[in-house]
């Protein structure tokens, strides 16, 4: 049980990442968590507003159900699977954060910065979160697929449009760490 | 019914692995960017090194599905302008909410309840993108 309750490492959380997406190409479906973003602004209405919202839904609840479990996955992980679970990130990465006011680095599993209770009350960084969403939603739409669908399932099926797309995270991942956090924190 | 039991049992074993393995972690995604830690690059290698080789398993055997259908996984329309745009809005807006869809909903289950101001904010970046579609460059 012990190495259960304890951090995974990248070779047993990796590999198991690929489980999830073979298990849903045996089932007839594949890997891809965003379109569930699409599919809930048609549920919401946004057919009313533009036709690319106009699709069969229903056809894509399955990939609800997903999302359900993965809500699921997340209660049971922290609350059954771990003991205050905190990710042992580089001596030099806490520093760094440390000096961009992320007091939290090293002492959490996300930043109490952002994700803790006062986040509610504090407008900046409301406005981050919902910009940072807003980021995810418009570019995972726009370039046809997040990590799991291009990174992971698309790569996989060695798409070139899938490490165009990867590219594309990590260039826009890099501009946001090392170009705007000194501006945003 | 019976079928949405296995979809959320998959998701339930997914929300876990995300959150144990640390993928759901904000600090190893800024650490990712940092090039500080073999971490989150070897979650991601080693999940795509065995999914080239079971996808290129599967195609070559053409294997079935549960329901006996040769699995078939479709192709990605020919772009460059639409994957390198979008993939670059998108890493811009992962580095910073520290979360990509998978893992957004996998902190929700885990108690932090302002991921739900992010995915609010990707629900509506979703509808924009839908409303600016057709002028933006494809």
């Amino acid at each position: 049980m012990e190495w259960i309750l304890a951090p995974w490492p990248w070779y047993v959380g990796g590999p198991l990442i690929a489980l999830t997406m073979f298990t849903l190409l045996y089932v007839g479906k594949s890997f891809g968590v965003s379109s569930n973003f699409r599919t809930m602004c048609s549920i919401c209405g946004a057919g009313k507003t533009c036709d690319f919202f106009c699709f069969d839904w229903k056809s894509q609840s399955w990939n609800l159900w997903v999302l359900l479990g993965a809500v699921i996955g997340g209660y049971i992980a922290s609350h059954y699977l771990a003991v205050q679970q905190v990710p042992e990130i580089n001596l030099d990465t806490v520093a760094t954060l440390q000096r961009h006011g992320f007091e939290s680095a090293g002492q959490a599993y996300a930043p109490t910065e952002l994700y803790g209770d006062g986040a509610f009350s504090d407008v900046k960084t409301v406005l981050l979160l919902l910009g940072g969403g807003m980021l995810i939603g418009f570019g995972s739409r726009y370039a046809g697929g997040c990590t799991s669908g291009h990174a992971i399932s698309g790569l996989s099926n060695l798409q070139l449009p899938s490490l165009l797309a990867t590219i594309g995270f990590f260039i826009g991942g890099l501009l946001m760490v090392h170009l705007i956090f000194p501006l945003l924190f | 019914m019976r079928k949405n039991i296995i979809y959320l049992l998959v998701g339930i074993f997914f929300g876990i692995v995300m959150y144990k393995s640390e993928a759901a972690s904000w600090f190893r995604i800024f650490e990712m960017f940092q090039f500080q830690s073999f971490h989150m690059y070897g979650v991601i290698g080693s999940a795509l090194i065995l999914g080239i080789l079971g996808t290129q398993y599967i195609k070559r055997k053409q294997m079935k599905d549960v329901a006996g259908n040769t699995i078939k996984i479709a192709d990605k329309e020919k772009s460059i302008s639409r994957y390198l745009f979008g993939g670059i809005i998108f890493g811009l807006g992962w580095a910073l909410a520290g979360a990509c869809p998978g893992p957004m909903f996998v902190l929700l289950g885990a108690g932090y309840l302002p991921i739900l101001v992010v995915i609010l904010g990707a629900l509506l970046g979703t509808w924009l993108y839908g409303l600016l579609k057709d002028k933006l460059p494809h």
